[in-house]
């Protein structure tokens, strides 16, 4: 095998690995924890897909802000320590339908032909071409987005401040 | 792309140095648990109550005012890197993007969302000596 192929197995195991942790740990400080090592990962495999940009993104995003927010509300929680993750105990028919529609929408995506095969391929930087894009074609989705993240960031904090006041 | 190489092998070497880090501590380490060493170190006091408070919500707030602008800085990225051969036009379309987001900050501003509660102890008054 190649080395990229190497490299893109233990990868994949990583992060499989670090979704196994999230999924069955027992405190959900441990299941925060490990999802940083699974958003990790899919920066990973997203540089495998050749988009650099997103890959620094998802990490920038994922795991500098997202993460932060979520272990915040691990430790806001009351008496976070003594709960278990609720995943364990949930009721085996819920679990398994759940896991059998899961399995179904994945069996569906596969059977999709054809593949993109990306291996071995010469990779090419992606930021330019995002930024000329941004400022030409899609210049109006991109104003837009700002707008979007104002009406984001004043719902959000009204929200967490609606319940700040309820207390 | 090499600079995703450089990337995962700086990832791996600290984790793996961490993870060595704790092996030989394991190896090395003698154990005589007592309860005493199990007190958490708060400077030679002894801790009052768990660690695990609850947070303010005011650290919530912040995280998800920082999300907001982690993406603003996001969509920051492609618009440097391409800014040297647009010029004005460039200039001026980031600058619609970042006063509509100005004016978020402005509301969160405004409305003490940025303001840090500061802790107000209540001293406890020592009881006066009696006979004064």
């Amino acid at each position: 095998m190649e080395m990229q192929e190497v490299l893109f197995y233990a990868i994949m195991a990583f992060t499989i690995f670090s979704a196994v942790i999230v999924a069955f740990a027992n405190k959900l400080i441990h299941s925060a924890f490990a999802l940083l090592f699974t958003f990790v990962g899919f920066a990973g495999l997203y540089i495998y897909l050749s988009a650099d940009f997103l890959a620094v993104t998802q990490i920038i995003i994922y795991v500098g802000g997202i993460l932060v927010l979520i272990l915040f509300g691990v430790l806001m929680t009351q008496d976070i320590y003594d709960v278990k993750a609720i995943a364990a105990h949930n009721p085996l028919l819920l679990s398994l339908g759940g896991g059998a529609f899961t399995a179904i929408i994945i069996a569906v995506l596969i059977s999709k032909k054809p593949w993109f095969t990306l291996l071995n391929k010469e990779f090419a930087p992606t930021t330019a071409t995002i930024g000329k894009l941004i400022l030409y074609e899609y210049l109006l989705p991109f104003e837009i987005a700002s707008i979007l993240l104002l009406g984001a960031l004043i719902g959000a904090v009204y929200l967490a401040r609606a319940e700040d006041k309820d207390k | 792309m090499t600079g995703f190489y450089i990337a995962l092998i700086f990832f791996v070497t600290g984790m793996f140095l961490v993870a060595v880090t704790l092996l030989f501590s394991r190896l090395l380490q003698t154990k005589k648990p007592s309860p005493d060493k199990y007190l958490t170190y708060e400077c030679g006091e002894l801790p009052q109550g768990g660690a695990w408070i609850r947070f303010n919500n005011r650290f919530y707030i912040i995280a998800l005012i920082f999300i907001i602008f982690d993406v603003e800085i996001v969509f920051m990225f492609p618009w440097a890197v391409v800014y040297g051969k647009i010029g004005l036009l460039a200039f001026v379309e980031m600058f619609i993007f970042i006063v509509v987001l100005l004016v978020g900050l402005a509301y969160v501003w405004a409305n003490g969302d940025l303001q840090w509660v500061k802790p107000r102890p209540k001293l406890e008054h020592l009881p006066k000596a009696k006979g004064k």
